[in-house]
């Protein structure tokens, strides 16, 4: 690990937590399974009316996305935390940002990415066509990331405390509620004519800015935790 | 002064209700977290003073 | 104002010189704020005009921005402690910071409960989604966040550390959080509702707002310092279980 530049570091940790991802599909398969029953709830609990499913749509979808990222943000780090193995990552000589570039990439891959693909599957059962479907995964596949970055934040900050699952929400979700409105607001202008393209643009904004900042804050937090 | 009587200054123009509940929930709010420290001090120093007690019976 | 200078501010920076100090300052900052916010009320409802839209409901305004004014300042207030425990590892810089955040979080609550209140006969709901009290909501989540992060870790040094961190970082995000929600409420309703078109105030009016203002700041100093004494106190007492202070040490507690 000595001998790699922070690329090959960056490939490596991605490849590990993939590979450890590989040998326990159930992760990749909860978060997805949760993914479509929340977005089912919702036409259980507001009626099957069609004009009433496409309104409600982007909204429904993009909350279902968010609320899977936010279960599954407990497997970031907790399986390494309890194994020891964190710590020691924490003396590698790259720096820790890198790390957590690495895991959060690998997490989004396994958690956030089906969500992506599946996306547009849910929005023809809401009734929503063409473009509005396009511009729902576009603005799945720019959010996704940002909420894994941001939410590592809140994983780190809440490495093993008791209650830190609610305590994780509690934290997180306020920080999530720009990316919620930009996503769902994507869509549904583009389903009423008005244009995705500014919304659009300001998710790509937010993911560049989590891109930058919020490694650095989780590899802050995770040295808190774990001083 | 501006309100003909008493009665006027409570009824605030028919909005009496939202005028002074808001001015009440404020009130009671501020008085309560006054009051609420005065008595995390109480216990605070009464714990010192213990804590101190039984050092000072240790040494 | 030299005498000020020449005053060595760090002296107070250590909990034993800070108790007595803010003990001092206390009854002052007390008496400043019930005269600042007695004259607040006396301008507000007894020189303050009626007002020609919204009649005489529209003097809740004289507690709903001094409360949302309030809220806004103290986080901003609290992260700058937050972010000068992290950066100079200085326990008081956290313990200032923990001190804000309940009278924080109880101005936010208030600013919700009146802005609903004046919302109800200016606009016929007990909420609107306008972007203030929304974004008034989201910092109420935000405090939220930061005692409850606090409260839940047992190691008082990381949960000083990490409250901090959530404070900085929710900051950063309280200017993001209201530009959205405000693209959010236009994008949805069109600028039809919001709480910043107060009605055109009169000089009267301005004044007693600003005045109730001082006088919340007031409020919020002698409380804050008030709350401070506790931490200190408590922090003390938790630090000293099975060890012997030193009698120059111990904390002169009156």
């Amino acid at each position: 690990m000595n001998q790699l530049g922070m690329f090959a570091a960056l490939r490596e940790i991605i490849r590990r937590d993939l590979l450890l991802a590989m040998r326990r599909r159930s992760d990749v398969l909860t978060t997805v399974l949760f993914f479509l029953l929340v977005a089912s709830l919702f036409p259980l609990g507001v009626g099957p009316e069609p004009a009433v499913l496409r309104t409600i749509a982007p909204g429904v979808l993009w909350v279902a996305a968010l609320l899977s990222c936010l279960l599954s943000l407990g497997r970031l780090f907790t399986a390494d935390y309890v194994d020891g193995v964190l710590e020691q990552m924490l003396l590698i000589p790259q720096p820790l940002s890198v790390l957590v570039i690495g895991k959060v990439t690998a997490h989004w891959l396994i958690s956030g990415l089906p969500v992506v693909l599946l996306s547009p599957l849910l929005g023809l059962q809401f009734g929503l066509s063409g473009e509005a479907l396009g511009v729902l995964t576009l603005s799945l596949l720019l959010g996704t990331p940002t909420l894994s970055f941001i939410g590592a934040i809140g994983a780190a900050l809440t490495l093993g405390v008791r209650g830190s699952s609610v305590l994780i929400a509690l934290l997180v979700l306020p920080l999530f509620i720009p990316v919620l409105i930009f996503g769902a607001g994507a869509v549904s202008s583009s389903a009423s004519g008005i244009g995705a393209g500014a919304h659009l643009a300001l998710l790509g904004a937010g993911l560049l800015l989590a891109l930058v900042l919020a490694p650095w804050a989780t590899a802050t937090s995770l040295r808190i935790a774990l001083e | 002064m501006q309100w003909g009587s008493v009665s006027e200054f409570v009824a605030m123009g028919g909005y009496g209700l939202y005028v002074w509940t808001s001015f009440g929930v404020t009130a009671f709010g501020m008085l309560w977290e006054v009051f609420a420290l005065r008595r995390r001090h109480a216990l605070a120093l009464s714990r010192t003073y213990e804590s101190r007690y039984d050092q000072c019976e240790k040494s | 104002m030299m005498g000020l200078a020449r005053i060595n501010w760090f002296k107070y920076s250590s909990p034993q010189a800070f108790y007595p100090l803010a003990g001092r300052l206390m009854p002052w900052c007390a008496a400043t704020a019930i005269l600042l916010i007695g004259m607040g009320l006396y301008l507000g409802f007894f020189v303050a005009p009626t007002d020609f839209q919204q009649g005489q409901s529209y003097r809740i305004i004289f507690v709903h921005v001094p409360a949302a004014w309030m809220s806004m300042f103290l986080y901003v207030i609290m992260a700058i402690w937050a972010g000068l425990g992290l950066g100079l590892n200085a326990r008081p810089s956290f313990m200032m910071a923990q001190a804000i955040a309940p009278t924080g979080a109880l101005f936010t609550f208030l600013a919700l409960v009146t802005g609903a209140m004046w919302g109800k006969p200016t606009w016929g709901a007990w909420w609107v989604w306008d972007a203030r009290l929304t974004s008034e909501l989201i910092l109420l989540f935000l405090y939220g966040g930061v005692m409850l992060l606090r409260t839940s870790i047992d190691d008082s040094r990381r949960a000083d550390r990490a409250g901090a961190v959530f404070a900085l970082v929710g900051v950063v995000n309280v200017p993001i959080i209201y530009f959205s929600v405000r693209w959010w409420n236009t994008l949805h309703q069109g600028a039809s509702v919001s709480m910043t078109a107060a009605p055109k105030m009169a000089a009267t009016m301005l004044t007693a707002m600003l005045v109730m203002t001082l006088g919340f700041w007031m409020y919020s100093l002698a409380v804050i310092l008030a709350r401070m004494r506790c931490v200190i106190l408590e922090r003390e007492e938790q630090a000293s279980w099975g060890t012997h202070p030193s009698h120059q040490d111990a904390l002169e507690v009156h």
